[in-house]
Order: C-alpha cells, then sequence, then structure tokens
C-alpha cells in the first residue's frame, strides 16, 4: 500500500484522497448533512451542506497529507526495529524525570501564582494519577484488562460516606475500611470471573462496573438513589477541623494563623499526594516481591506459571484486590473532597478514562502513567468550554493513541528482575497477558 | 397466563432486535477473535440514519406504508454499512497483529468517539417517531387483560426473520460466504489459497453493520423513540447474547438473542423494571462462568 503510494507518486494519491473523500460524503450525509430538530410535537429536518461539505474538504485534504507523508517515509527505508534499546537519553531522562516531577508536586501549593484552582486542579490530576496506578497494577503488572475499575472507585465513596452517615466514623478511620471494604469487593467479584481469558475479562468486570452503579442509583433508602449522597464530613488534620470561624480546637486556631479556605484545600492536596505515593511505593516494592513477580509472569505467559506452579487464581485475585484496594481509597478521598456522591460520577466513561490514562502512559510505566494523567485530565481541563467536543477528541485521542503507539508514551521497560546486565525491553517483544 | 403469553410475544419481539446486533458481534468474533466494542453504537447510528430516512419520506410525501419501510431499510442499511467499513479501516486494521489489547481499547474509542458524534451532530433530546404501523390483532381475550400481537411486531419478527435467511444464504451458498468461513477457520492458510483476507474481513463489517441497521430500525419503530446513547447498552445485551449462544456460532446468537429478550422481558413484568438490566448484565457472568463456549459454541482448546 505504502509503495504503491510511492511509485504512482501524487495521482494515486489524490484518487486516494477523492475515494475517502466520496466515504466520508456517504458516511456524513445522513448525520452531518442532516439535523433533526423539533418542530410541533415530532421532528422536522434542517439541512446543513456547508457543514457537509467542510467535513469532505477537511477528509480529502486531510487523506492527501497523510498520502505524501507515507509516500516520504517510503522512500526512506525504515530503520530496523530495535530489539534491546540501550540505556541512552530515554533512560537518563526517565531517571530524572521521576524526582523532578516529584519535588514539583512537594512544592505546587506554595509556588507563586498557585490559587486555588490550581491546587484544587492538582488534586483532580492526583487523583487520576492515583486511580491510574492503582488500575496499572491490574492492567499494567498482571495483564488483566479492568474495564469496571469505576465499581471500587465508587465503593469506596460509598463505603465512607455510609460509615460516615450511620456509624459517625471520621475519614481517616474510614480511609483504611473503604479501601478494605474495597478489596474485599474486588475479590468477590473477581473470584468468579477469573478463570476468563482477556476479552471476557474486560466484558464482565464492564458488567459488574455497570451493575453496581444501576443498584447505587436504585437503592434509593440506601445510597439516596439518583439524588446521591451529601453533607460527606471533611478531613481534619489530627482532629483539628478547618473552619472559617476560627479560634480553639480548629486548624487554624491552633497555629494561630489567619483562617483561610485554602488552607483545606491544600490539605486535601497534600493527602492525595500521600495516597497517590502510598501507591506508587507499594507498587514499586511489590514488583520485586514474589506476588510482583508472579503477577508479571503470569502476564508474559499464563502456561508457563501454570506449569512452574503458579495459583493462577490467587494471584490474579491478588492483583485484583489489590487495585480494587487502591481505587477505593480513591474513592473514599473523592467523597471527602466533594462532600456530594451521586452515581453520575461512576459512569463507564470514568472507567474508560482511567483506562486510556494507564494505557497512553504505558502498560506497566509508572512515570509514564503519571504524565499521561498530567496530559490527559490538563487537556480535559483546557477544553472545558467546549464541554461536547471533548470526549469526541477522547474517543477519536484513544483510537490514534493505539493505532500511532499502542504500546503508550513509554514503551520500553527495565525488568523487575534480572540475570547480569539490566537492559530495558522494547515494548513490542513483551508479551501481553492472556487474561 | 394472558399475561404471560403477552409478555412471551414481547420477549421474543425484543429478541429478534438482539439478535440482529449480535450476528455482528459473533461474526467478527468468529472472523477475527475481536469484541467489536462500537458495534452497539453502529446500531444507535443505524437507528439514528432510520430516523433521518423515514423523516425524509414524510417530507417527501412518500405515505404508502409497506414502500417506505423498504425505502427505509435500504437507505440506514447501505448508510450504516458504510459506519461499518470505515470504522474497521480506521480503527482495527492497522492494528491488526498488534497486541492483543490493541483493538479493543481501539474499539472502546471509536464507540465514544461515534457516541458523542451523534450526540454533537444531532444534539442530546430523545428524538421521537410517530408509529408508523398502528394496530394489531387480539390473540386470546379470556382472563383480565386481552393478548395482543400487534403489526408492529409481526413486522419487526417477519422482517428480522427475511433478513436472517437471506444472510444465512449468502454464508452457506456464496462465494463470499465460502470466504468468510475459510477466514474463520484459518486465516493464514485462507490468504496462502488466494483469499484476499482484509476485502473479507471488510465485507464482514459490512454486513454486520448492515444487520445492526436494520436493528435499529427496527428499535425505533417498536420503541418510538431513540437517542445516542441506546447502543450501550443494548450492545452490552447483544454481546451478552452472542456470548450466551456460544460466541462465533451464528444460530446461536439467535438463540441466545431470544434468551435475552425473554428473560427480560419476564424480569421486567414479574420482578422489577428497575434491575432489568442487572439480569441480563448477571446471565452474562453465570453464563461465562458455567457455560464458558455457550449452548452452541464449540471448546476451545489452547494449544501452547
Amino acid at each position: 500500500m505504502v509503495s504503491r503510494v510511492a511509485e504512482r507518486g501524487m495521482a494515486a494519491i489524490v484518487r486516494d484522497a477523492g475515494i475517502a473523500a466520496l466515504v466520508a460524503l456517504g458516511v456524513g450525509a445522513p448525520l452531518l448533512g442532516l439535523k433533526t430538530e423539533p418542530a410541533g410535537g415530532g421532528l422536522t429536518l434542517v439541512p446543513r451542506p456547508g457543514l457537509l461539505l467542510a467535513a469532505v474538504a477537511a477528509v480529502f485534504v486531510g487523506r492527501i497529507l497523510v498520502g505524501l507523508l507515507m509516500a516520504r517515509r517510503a522512500l526512506v527505508s525504515p530503520a530496523p526495529r530495535a530489539v534491546l534499546v540501550p540505556p541512552g537519553v530515554g533512560a537518563r531522562l526517565g531517571r530524572i524525570a521521576g524526582p523532578a516531577m516529584l519535588a514539583f508536586a512537594l512544592v505546587l501549593p506554595f509556588l507563586p501564582g498557585a490559587g486555588r484552582y490550581e491546587v484544587d486542579l492538582a488534586t483532580l490530576v492526583l487523583t487520576y494519577v492515583m486511580l491510574g496506578w492503582g488500575l496499572n497494577i491490574v492492567v499494567g503488572l498482571a495483564g488483566l484488562l479492568d474495564l469496571g475499575y469505576v465499581a471500587f472507585y465508587a465503593v469506596g465513596a460509598y463505603g465512607y460516606a455510609l460509615l460516615a452517615r450511620h456509624l459517625d466514623i471520621g475519614f481517616w478511620t474510614a480511609l483504611p475500611l473503604t479501601g478494605l471494604f474495597a478489596a474485599g469487593w474486588g475479590i468477590i467479584l473477581g473470584f468468579p470471573v477469573l478463570r476468563l481469558r482477556g476479552d471476557y475479562l474486560a466484558i464482565v468486570t464492564l458488567a459488574f462496573g455497570e451493575i453496581i452503579r444501576i443498584v447505587l442509583l436504585n437503592w434509593v433508602s440506601l445510597t439516596g438513589g439518583p439524588n446521591g449522597m451529601s453533607g460527606i464530613p471533611r478531613p481534619t488534620f489530627f482532629g483539628l477541623p478547618f473552619s472559617m470561624a476560627g479560634g480553639e480546637g480548629t486548624f487554624a486556631g491552633f497555629f494561630g494563623i489567619q483562617p483561610s479556605p485554602l488552607h483545606r484545600i491544600i490539605f486535601l492536596y497534600y493527602v492525595i499526594l500521600a495516597l497517590a505515593l502510598l501507591t506508587n511505593f507499594v507498587t514499586v516494592r511489590l514488583r520485586r516481591h514474589p506476588v510482583g513477580r508472579a503477577w508479571e509472569a503470569l502476564r508474559e505467559d499464563e502456561v508457563a506459571s501454570r506449569a512452574l506452579g503458579l495459583s493462577v487464581v490467587a494471584v490474579k485475585l491478588t492483583a485484583f484486590a489489590t487495585g480494587a484496594l487502591f481505587g477505593g481509597f480513591a474513592g473514599a478521598f473523592f467523597a471527602t473532597r466533594q462532600g456530594f456522591i451521586s452515581p453520575e460520577s461512576f459512569t463507564f466513561i470514568e472507567s474508560a478514562l482511567v483506562l486510556a490514562i494507564v494505557v497512553l502512559g504505558g502498560m506497566g510505566s509508572q512515570i509514564g502513567v503519571a504524565t499521561a494523567a498530567v496530559v490527559m485530565i490538563g487537556g480535559f481541563e483546557l477544553f472545558r468550554d467546549l464541554e461536547q467536543f471533548r470526549m469526541l477528541v477522547f474517543g477519536i485521542a484513544m483510537v490514534a493513541i493505539m493505532v500511532w503507539r499502542p504500546r503508550g508514551l513509554v514503551a520500553s521497560r527495565e525488568p523487575s528482575v534480572a540475570l547480569g546486565e539490566r537492559r530495558r525491553v522494547d515494548a513490542e517483544h513483551v508479551a501481553e497477558g492472556r487474561g | 397466563m394472558d399475561y404471560a403469553l403477552q409478555q412471551l410475544v414481547n420477549g421474543l419481539t425484543l429478541g429478534m432486535i438482539y439478535g440482529l446486533i449480535a450476528l455482528g458481534y459473533t461474526m467478527v468474533y468468529g472472523i477475527i477473535g475481536m469484541i467489536n466494542f462500537a458495534h452497539g453504537d453502529i446500531f444507535m447510528v443505524g437507528a439514528f440514519t432510520s430516523l433521518i430516512g423515514f423523516l425524509l419520506l414524510g417530507m417527501g410525501g412518500v405515505t404508502f406504508v409497506p414502500l417506505a419501510l423498504i425505502l427505509v431499510l435500504v437507505l440506514a442499511m447501505a448508510f450504516t454499512s458504510l459506519y461499518g467499513f470505515t470504522v474497521e479501516r480506521l480503527a482495527y486494521r492497522p492494528l491488526r497483529g498488534s497486541f492483543r489489547l490493541a483493538p479493543l481499547i481501539s474499539a472502546i474509542g471509536m464507540s465514544i468517539f461515534l457516541q458523542n458524534f451523534v450526540q454533537v451532530t444531532q444534539d442530546a433530546r430523545v428524538k421521537p417517531l410517530e408509529p408508523v404501523i398502528r394496530g394489531g390483532v387480539v390473540l386470546a381475550t379470556g382472563g383480565t387483560i386481552e393478548v395482543t400481537l400487534s403489526y408492529m411486531q409481526v413486522a419487526i419478527i417477519l422482517t428480522t426473520l427475511v433478513v436472517l435467511a437471506v444472510f444465512t444464504l449468502i454464508i452457506a451458498r456464496t462465494p463470499l460466504g465460502r470466504a468468510m468461513r475459510a477466514c474463520e477457520q484459518d486465516r493464514r492458510m485462507a490468504a496462502l489459497l488466494g483469499i484476499d483476507t482484509d476485502r473479507t474481513i471488510s465485507l464482514t463489517f459490512v454486513i454486520g453493520a448492515a444487520l445492526a441497521a436494520v436493528a435499529g430500525m427496527m428499535y425505533l419503530l417498536y420503541y418510538g423513540v431513540i437517542d445516542f446513547f441506546i447502543g450501550f447498552v443494548a450492545g452490552i445485551k447483544a454481546f451478552t447474547a452472542a456470548v450466551l449462544g456460544g460466541i462465533g456460532s451464528l444460530p446461536g446468537a439467535v438463540l441466545g438473542a431470544l434468551l435475552i429478550g425473554l428473560i427480560e422481558t419476564f424480569w421486567s413484568a414479574y420482578f422489577s423494571v428497575q434491575y432489568k438490566d442487572v439480569a441480563a448484565f448477571s446471565i452474562l457472568a453465570i453464563a461465562l462462568i458455567f457455560l464458558p463456549s455457550g449452548i452452541l459454541g464449540r471448546n476451545e482448546i489452547e494449544k501452547v
């Protein structure tokens, strides 16, 4: 295909683009060219020829550009793909990037220009970094595709809200409980389904995520149904509440400083930073632990792992439960930060977003996932005004990333355990898990 | 008893619609072994093209119902299959030979894209359509309620059966069907024997999308309202049906779909409407755990 375009030159490219434009015309004609508008009880059609023509023209021009690019690339013979990447610039950059990002994250609230909005946004980004790292354990390390990760996020959030409402338990006591609760759910849901192969597992986890959402939506007496739960208590600073009134027994009063709404926001920022770092620490340590090595072994070759005596179900369950644990933590944090939760926040799109972060980051790479979360949530925030279009772009981006770099941004990884010299392996040669 | 009979009729109608979607899943899975996550949204696009077709004919003054139905059917199938073709070309073909999760993730992206594409171009409001076919026959009047079989249901069941018959003939008798079955058994061998596998896969997507368009049109006729989100749940249910029947098996998909339609209808009628999706999804989990190869599926032997 590529060489054919190169040989025949411009005429072939234009012809190719013409066909693409024709297809675009057909695809666009009903939905772009005609708009259904409500009119007197029924619907009527409003033609939009301009929009349709613009779209077709865009496809035509775009296809010509792609054709030219491909023709040029075909002339320059492609370099042979290296199996082992030498520890060059990339690796050194990776070694610096981690500590640099951490240092930046630590001082961020005190940087000049970091106001309420910036710290709030950073908190949101860190929530997704944490979710990404949590899901990374399941998808990146153990190779199990989980499309229902948001279920554990929801379990954590509702778990904390219910504990606080009915048992009057504070955030810090509730946090480990919600984590364990979510991990318990991970085991309950995981146990029956972990025998399934990769893509079946994906669909079943998706179904579980939906089931939990539907139950939350309909169990009105417990969860408030679509109205959600409000008045979720905020966390305290070692027992000192953040209050605008100040005075004895509050954070501002204890330290003798002027009460400010910024205190709680900055405190929440550090809470999620600590939680995210905990996730990272546990993941990094577990990778060196027999359990983590079993996860990666399972991802590489399930049959071989079984032959070597690994209990596949037990190994998968630990991965599932560990991922769920951190999802639960993140959920409890989400509930306490928002003060209000409803099933709206736990839709499939949320799972897809976290999965996209993990995949874009390069499955298994901690720094890649963090970068992807910053890019993704930051990008979402930039296009805040284009509410409708950003999901459109999100969908295209997911496809484009898969086509362009199926292994994500950080496509090579360092083996957790190596015999002799430690070399980075190109991800093309890391087989994926079979689920 | 009459109530149950009425539910049976409704359930079978719903099952027929799911069956048409499920065939698309099962064909694609059979031939390239991937779950075409965007298939539910192709179905939704089919429903929208049908809606636009009906509106166009209404404005054009076509009032003879059978003619309108056939015209819309052809239009919807044509335009929707173009979507199937484009999606495969852009999102799946470049990933052939990539690692296993890549096409699935790409498909999820495509699904999100299609949903939002329709939402942006046609807005998020629910789209109503006046009933095209009215009336029905009363099957039984005994007891407290009348059991009716509406002409709409008759039309849906008949159309589905005709489409299924044509489709079965294509698979069983035509060179294309033979090529598809060959690719399903062994794609590399089929390629060695001179079958254009890329073209065959493309055509599989086209046929799947055309069937989804029929389902979309039936859905529009049956419920009278559509929105951009109908593809998600319908897609998962149809996939459930395909798995229940044994993924890769065409009669299995229809059988599974009829079962899902019946279960969903009876669950709504006798237990709770809110939890009908939970019922369908639970069946998916149960089917996969206890009957991983489905009712009519073959056991897969894992080779090392």
